[in-house]
């Protein structure tokens, strides 16, 4: 640790508010709205940008969905087609209001989003490629055998425009607006707390679950934001053209919104405008090709395969890339003060009580009727040798795997049937044996979320104040110098110090951490050894699983011996180390 | 009943397709990990193969053995330019590849053939056989005798067999496989052609039933899909459970509900196991490991 990390606490600097920050992209985005309204186009060129900008926005929500929380979406268009259908029905042939129908083409994509999420996003990312492909051939089937509602084939003729709006030039000139809002909306979100909720996701789903996050409704907000923009764009798509067909939104359609989004890259709202603009544009300049039917798709497979394995990025990605890396060294942290540590106090004397806790794998006892105490305040070893079943008490423990039976207490709440998410946000902080840090991010982000833990105490309100808080963590661990580079570039000692950072943001009641020396070399065992004093000397109680005794028998006043899945020894640290089974259980017997 | 025996055969018969399709999908699985979204078109392709080579002349069973060659080459050159670039990344990348991989072959197709749906005439001459009150069509006698023999086939390949045993240890652990002299790389390899000659094989034997067309693949392989989650995901005796279910579902639902939304059937069926039983038949939960 470096003297200049101690330094006295100076508040975290101040940021300027979002509006007058973002200042420059609104202006950008009203005088392209001008220009929309003034310039004088043809019918053809009117068209083109009316059909890029609606685009646009559909491929805003692949952004969300794939880009931001690594999910897939195969029926984008059958999304896009609901919003069209639904304004297109409801202007021509109910006589409903345009912003009637705009809002319902919202709401009806939010439900089917949501609904289609909450069916399929518990499980793997597989079936979800599967069911949106699903999904989108039955609304394709609906919309051409529906006749009665839909017209089948002929489509939807005669939409209406809001009558504000009636001019095609002035159409397009609120649809770039709309643009540039929703624009603004999906570039703003990975900064925001649900954004960084998806990023988590996407990058780790077992950490992100236990820093407090909960993975399937992330995943499910993050599937129903890119239908309801969807459903958006196809409202506007629809009011645009006043016809609309079940061609227009067929599963081709979803593949030119991927292929669009993966062109121009799918992490960000820039990269969507891009490949969209692109993928309309250049089947334009090369309309011979046209002639053949079925060329252009073969062409944009083709170019799938080849963007996933040259340019997984996209063509945004690749620019922003090198403006980052170089971003990431220029610009420094703020200074932090002192990481303050509360531990919340509910319950008695015991923070942590575990009684007759099992797991079993089949006819495998992982963990048979284990009972453990931890008392508040203190540092408890849970020790064991290879196989005795640790790892798997720990996973119980922050709810990665179910218990079969036992009942686990913490601070007075029975956590036993909790989510991972919900015993965080008890209070349980925990790091893992294999490192799992969010490797898109930068240090300071993977703080910040587990400073975002829901309930956490030690943060006020707004970005400041956590960053704020994730700053002092980092500190503490002693990588504030560092907190703005990406997690690829620390080594692997430091990674674990950050994962420890990340868990002391979020202010838990109890600390576990799972073999926090394993691959570290002796220098930085020591370190870690102090920064465990450190911390339980703030009164943090800590549950730590190690093989190194020194480590164990310096740091834990407490231990607790696993062999094969059961308790074979529980006391104060130097007698349980004598005791005879546990030197038998380390050494044979003779 | 008669009818309730005619549609259970002409169910079974389609069924058989949809769970040779579906071994595809699950050897692929099993060994790579990865979902082959182009395994439908390896049906298709096959198909227009095979129209192909009878149109120029060729006797019916040398058009069989060139089709299926072809797919055997077709499942070396996926391995190659698609597989095998990604293998190192996660499932996503690979899943939009292959996603793309299936977009370039149904267009190819339709840009050098055309949207007409093309006829292959069936194995056998005699159009059937009528056992007491149902009509056995020849087509499907075949389908479902060369399914009984595909399966066995397998269970003595996989369990009987040094290869076949090679072929599993690579799916459940390449780095131990590796280590213990198998060369991943090569098991990888006969694992895309032996699915892609399935596919092609389940192709050849559908499309005279079928039209032979540009969307036959992606149909056939939806459902095929659906049979693996009905069945329960990467488990072989659920692919072929599924894709019979499935088959005879969708029959009867043509028959006694609605010939249009034939399609659509397989999905709410798979959309019903994915909200209340998503292990599937057969399958068991896995968690990952912490």
């Amino acid at each position: 640790m470096s003297a200049s990390d101690n330094m006295i606490p100076a508040p975290a600097v101040r940021s300027k508010p979002l509006i007058i920050r973002h200042l420059p992209y609104f202006i950008g985005a009203a005088v392209l709205v001008a220009l929309a309204a003034g310039m004088q186009f043809d019918g053809y060129i009117l068209n083109i940008l009316l059909q890029a900008t609606t685009f646009s926005i559909a491929v805003f929500g692949l952004s969300v969905v794939l880009g931001l929380c690594g999910q897939i979406n195969l029926a984008q268009a059958a999304f896009f087609g609901f919003g069209a259908y639904a304004v297109g029905l409801g202007t021509a042939d109910l006589h409903l209001n345009f912003w009637l129908c705009l809002v319902g083409a919202c709401a009806i994509t939010l439900v089917a989003g949501a609904f289609l999420g909450m069916s399929t996003l518990r499980l793997g990312g597989h079936y979800l490629a599967m069911v949106t492909i699903s999904f989108q051939q039955i609304v394709t089937l609906v919309m051409i055998n529906a006749v009665g509602v839909t017209h089948g084939p002929d489509g939807v003729a005669n939409i209406r425009r809001p009558e504000l709006f009636q001019s095609s030039q002035s159409y397009l000139a609120f649809c770039v607006a709309m643009l540039a809002i929703v624009g603004y909306l999906v570039w703003h979100l990975p900064d925001t707390k649900l954004g960084r909720a998806m990023r988590a996701v996407r990058d780790n789903e077992l950490a992100a679950g236990v820093n407090g996050i909960d993975v399937f409704r992330t995943k499910v907000y993050a599937f129903a934001v890119c239908a309801v923009l969807g459903g958006l764009a196809g409202g506007l798509f629809a009011g645009g053209f006043a016809y609309v067909s079940p061609d227009q939104f067929s599963f081709a359609e979803s593949i030119q919104f991927l292929t669009m989004s993966l062109l121009g890259g799918v992490a960000s709202p820039i990269g969507s405008v891009i490949g969209t603009g692109l993928l309309i544009l250049i089947p334009e300049w090369l309309r011979f090709l046209k002639s053949v039917p079925g060329l252009y798709l073969a062409i944009y497979g083709l170019s799938v395969i080849l963007i996933i394995r040259f340019m997984p990025d996209g063509i945004w990605g690749f620019v922003s890339d090198a403006f980052t890396r170089w971003r990431a060294h220029t610009k420094a942290p703020p200074v932090a003060g002192a990481l303050l540590l509360k531990p919340a106090t509910t319950g008695g004397d015991i923070v942590l009580e575990v009684t007759g806790l099992s797991k079993h794998f089949g006819g495998l006892k992982a963990v048979d009727g284990v009972d453990i105490a931890v008392k508040r305040g203190s540092v408890h070893a849970l020790i064991g040798p290879n196989g005795s079943g640790k790892t798997t008490t720990l996973n119980v423990l922050s709810g990665l795997y179910k218990a079969t039976s036992g009942r686990i207490v913490l601070d007075g709440t029975d956590i036993t049937n909790m989510a991972p998410h919900q015993r965080t946000a008890a209070g349980l902080g925990r790091t893992f044996q294999n490192i799992r840090l969010f490797r898109s991010m930068t240090a300071l982000e993977n703080v910040e979320i587990g400073a975002e833990r829901p309930g956490n105490t030690m943060i006020g309100k707004g970005d400041d104040a956590l960053t704020e808080r994730a700053m002092e963590a980092l500190t503490f661990v002693g990588l504030g110098s560092r907190a703005n580079e990406l997690i690829s570039s620390f080594s692997y000692g430091h990674q674990r110090l950050i994962e420890i950072a990340r868990a002391l943001a979020s202010n838990p009641t109890l600390l576990l951490l799972d073999e926090p020396a394993a691959g570290l070399n002796s220098t930085e065992k020591l370190e870690l050894h102090e920064l465990l004093k450190r911390i339980a000397a703030q009164g943090l109680t800590i549950l730590i699983i190690d093989h190194d005794m020194t480590l164990v028998s310096e740091a834990a006043q407490h231990i607790t011996v696993l062999n094969f899945g059961r308790r074979i020894a529980d006391g104060e640290s130097m007698a349980v180390l004598r005791h005879p089974d546990v030197v038998s259980a380390y050494l044979g017997s003779e | 009943m008669d009818l309730v025996l005619q549609l259970l055969f002409t169910g079974i018969g389609i069924g058989a397709v949809y769970a040779l399709v579906a071994l595809g999908f699950v050897l692929i699985f099993r060994a790579t990990n990865v979902v082959n979204f182009a395994q439908g078109e390896f049906s298709m392709v096959a198909a227009y193969l095979m129209v192909v080579c009878v149109e120029l002349g060729l006797p019916y069973w040398l058009s069989f053995v060139i089709a299926l060659a072809g797919m055997a080459l077709i499942g070396v050159i996926f391995n190659l330019g698609v597989y095998y670039p990604l293998r190192h990344r996660t499932y996503l990348p690979v899943i939009i590849a292959t996603i793309g991989a299936s977009i370039l072959l149904a267009n190819s197709v339709l840009a050098i053939y055309g949207p007409q749906p093309q006829v292959l005439q069936g194995w056998f001459d005699t159009p059937g056989i009528q056992l007491g009150p149902v009509y056995l069509d020849s087509q499907y006698l075949l389908i479902i005798g060369v399914t009984i023999l595909l399966v066995l086939f397998n269970f003595w390949f996989f369990e009987k067999t040094l290869l076949g045993k090679k072929l599993q240890a690579t799916s459940q652990d390449k780095e131990m496989a590796s280590l213990l002299g198998i060369s991943v790389s090569t098991m990888i390899m006969i694992t895309f052609i032996y699915s892609a000659v399935l596919g092609g094989l389940a192709g050849i034997l559908v499309a005279p039933v079928l039209f032979v067309s540009i969307q036959m693949g992606s149909t056939i392989a939806l459902k095929a899909f659906a049979a693996t989650i009905i069945g329960g995901f990467g488990d072989v005796a659920g692919a072929i459970v599924g894709g019979l279910a499935l088959g005879v579902i969708e029959t009867f639902g043509a028959a006694y509900i609605s010939v249009p939304y034939k399609d659509g059937f397989a999905f709410l069926v798979l959309i019903a196991f994915l909200v209340f039983r998503p292990q599937g038949i057969f399958g068991e939960r896995v968690a990952e490991k912490a």
